[in-house]
């Protein structure tokens, strides 16, 4: 597909999932490329947001779900006996469509998932706070309130949060289930701008609804439709010259 | 017509709730107020730090203040923190339908309903007789068998199978250092065949563990306090699961993100934003169990005692049973009757001080949090 070495970072194999009776995913087989951005787009309940949480067993949580097929990263089962979730969702970043800071202060949101892998030198924090933040774009804003409260921060700052948040843990792929949706264009901006700067050290994945975002921000992009895969390839290929239909009239704005 | 009933249902909507307002605040004002006006000019010093007198026609109420307070105390150690447990157990731990879930909401369910008169009864049955009595009944079998020894050692005239009479086996009792046999020794007066009576070492033996110690298999302060904390314990289940119920799904997602264990996550996340809740369902339990007489009627309460419980198995008195007593058991009801409107004052002042400390503490917590 490309002329430079690509590494797979995650790969998913004849991936099912079911809620209850209700088949969610149907048999999706998708590679993720490290240092890359993948967006998935589709229609509301096309399967995209469930996809993405199956990279980190965020579905776990939810009762009656049932997953088959396998998600390999860096060529181990995810779902496979041994594994450790809790070890898994430290490598596995996520920022959720809603910010999330917990109502805790700024300085302590960063810290979380560093105290909890057991960093307790002050000195030491410090420096995951200042990095994660300046790694975020959000340093300059809050530099000086790193101990007011996290809910204080606008929506736009509040999301960046949250990402500063995930990569403090220093994981190898970030998951965004579309960080912007309740963003304005200033904020959106920004995100965006902070996912391009991102990709050199992680492996993101993105859910969006806004194809534009998708188009300025992803390498590859995914189309999902009814749970399925329907296609994917190089961003610039799915956007300038689909090959099935259902992607042509998705994007070109015929239905969804 | 069809205006005019709007009017009366506007009118219903808007009105009713006011006037259901204004009457449960005038009722609160007429119960207060009534209490304060006759109660207040009784309370003096005196009132809070001397003990009752005269057959409690006279004197204070300081006992049943520290008893009161030391039940209470009690009870809230034992209820909230098994309270607290369970409720995090329910919401957090168990699958929603489970078999033993269910069996643990409708016995928490049943708890709530049943009548207090009955705890107190079941308190009697389980704590004090069959708690406290094993634990009686153990240490008195130790016990026992330093009797046998001191009575068979050397010196002791029933020594190696000799018969002596209870005179000599009291003065030999008694003898012995530490006045630790002293109080057997006492026992061995009432012996039916007198004291010139001639017995071995198994007669005395046999008669002195006749008749155990009670110490814990009696109405005391712990047994009280723990058949109280039966009672609280569903309304602290309820109402912490209401507080935990309350912490968004979507902060439990970020921290679990972040690879936190559920342990972590609710320990860190869940607990401190439900502390508020956790914190004012424990003090709205603990004024409810304040309040109550029925359960420590026959676990520990007392119809007067000099000074405050200094250990568990102290008896004490209390608040409300003090009242009950002031007004009905009283040889001289009239004579009482300042005493009653006073102690009534102190128990209402208690009851809504920890309605206000919960509201402070909440909005204490809650200012904490936003800044």
């Amino acid at each position: 597909m490309a002329k430079e070495e690509l590494h797979t970072k995650i790969h998913s194999q004849n991936l099912s999932l079911y809620y209850g009776e209700k088949q969610a995913l149907r048999n999706i087989e998708l590679d993720m490329f490290a240092n890359k951005v993948t967006a998935f787009i589709g229609p509301s309940g096309c399967g995209k947001s469930t996809f993405l949480r199956t990279l980190n067993r965020m579905n776990d949580l939810i009762p009656g779900v049932k997953i088959t097929g396998e998600t390999f990263i860096d060529g181990i089962d995810i779902y496979g006996p041994g594994i450790n979730v809790v070890n898994l969702r430290k490598r596995v970043g996520m920022v959720f469509q809603k910010s999330n800071p917990f109502p805790k202060s700024i300085y302590d949101n960063i810290a979380y998932g560093s105290k909890i892998n057991g960093v307790t030198k002050k000195a030491e924090l410090d420096e995951i706070v200042e990095t994660s933040l300046k790694g975020a774009a959000l340093w300059n804003e809050v530099k000086d309130r790193l101990q007011g409260s996290a809910l204080a921060l606008s929506g736009g700052q509040q999301q960046r949060l949250c990402i500063a948040r995930a990569i403090a843990v220093n994981p190898e792929i970030l998951l965004m289930d579309e960080p912007c949706s309740a963003l304005d264009p200033i904020s959106t901006t920004k995100i965006e701008e902070l996912i391009c700067d991102l990709k050199s050290s992680y492996t993101i994945v993105i859910v969006t609804h806004n194809m534009q975002q998708a188009a300025r921000v992803s390498d590859y992009t995914a189309f999902f439709y009814l749970g399925e895969l329907i296609e994917y390839d190089l961003t610039r290929r799915i956007f300038t010259k689909p090959e099935k239909k259902q992607t042509e009239d998705y994007i070109t704005g015929r239905f969804g | 017509m069809k205006e005019h009933r709007k009017t009366a249902i506007g009118f219903m909507a808007l009105r009713l709730p006011l006037i259901a307002t204004v009457i449960i605040l005038l009722t609160i004002f007429a119960i207060v107020g009534n209490f304060v006006i006759t109660g207040a000019p009784y309370l003096s010093w005196e009132f809070f730090t001397a003990a009752p007198t005269n057959a409690n026609t006279e004197g204070g109420i300081y006992p049943a203040i520290i008893g009161t307070a030391a039940l209470v105390l009690l009870m809230t150690l034992a209820a909230v923190p098994v309270g607290t447990i369970t409720a995090i157990y329910l919401t957090e731990y168990a699958r929603q339908n489970s078999w033993f879930a269910r069996t643990i909401r409708f016995a928490v369910n049943t708890l709530a309903g049943v009548p207090s008169v009955v705890f107190g009864l079941f308190g009697l049955g389980f704590f004090i007789q069959t708690i406290g009595g094993q634990i009686d009944e153990a240490r008195w079998n130790k016990r026992m068998e330093v009797f046998e020894q001191t009575i068979q050692a050397n010196g002791s005239p029933l020594a190696h199978g000799k018969i002596a009479t209870v005179a000599e086996v009291q003065t030999y009792l008694t003898s012995i250092p530490d006045d630790d046999w002293s109080e057997q020794a006492t026992k061995f007066s009432a012996f039916p065949r007198g004291t010139t009576a001639r017995i071995n070492d198994d007669i005395a033996k046999r008669y002195i563990a006749s008749s155990v110690e009670l110490n814990w298999g009696k109405p005391s302060l712990i047994w009280a306090a723990l058949t109280l904390a039966l009672l609280t314990l569903p309304v602290v289940i309820v109402s912490v699961e209401e507080s935990l119920r309350t912490v968004p799904r979507d902060i439990r997602e970020a921290s679990l993100a972040l690879g936190a264990t559920k342990w972590e996550t609710i320990r860190k996340v869940v607990i401190p934003n439900s502390l508020t809740g956790i914190l004012t369902g424990s003090i709205l339990a603990i004024g409810r169990g304040a309040g109550e007489v029925a359960p420590i009627l026959f676990t520990g309460v007392v119809y007067s005692a000099q000074e405050g419980p200094t250990a568990l198995t102290d008896q004490f008195m209390h608040l409300g049973y003090h009242l009950y007593i002031l007004s009905t058991q009283s040889p001289d009801v009239d004579a009482t009757r300042p005493l009653q409107y006073a102690t009534t004052l102190v128990l209402l002042g208690l009851t809504l001080a920890l309605n206000l400390m919960a509201i402070l503490l909440r909005s204490y917590i809650r200012r904490k949090q936003a800044a």
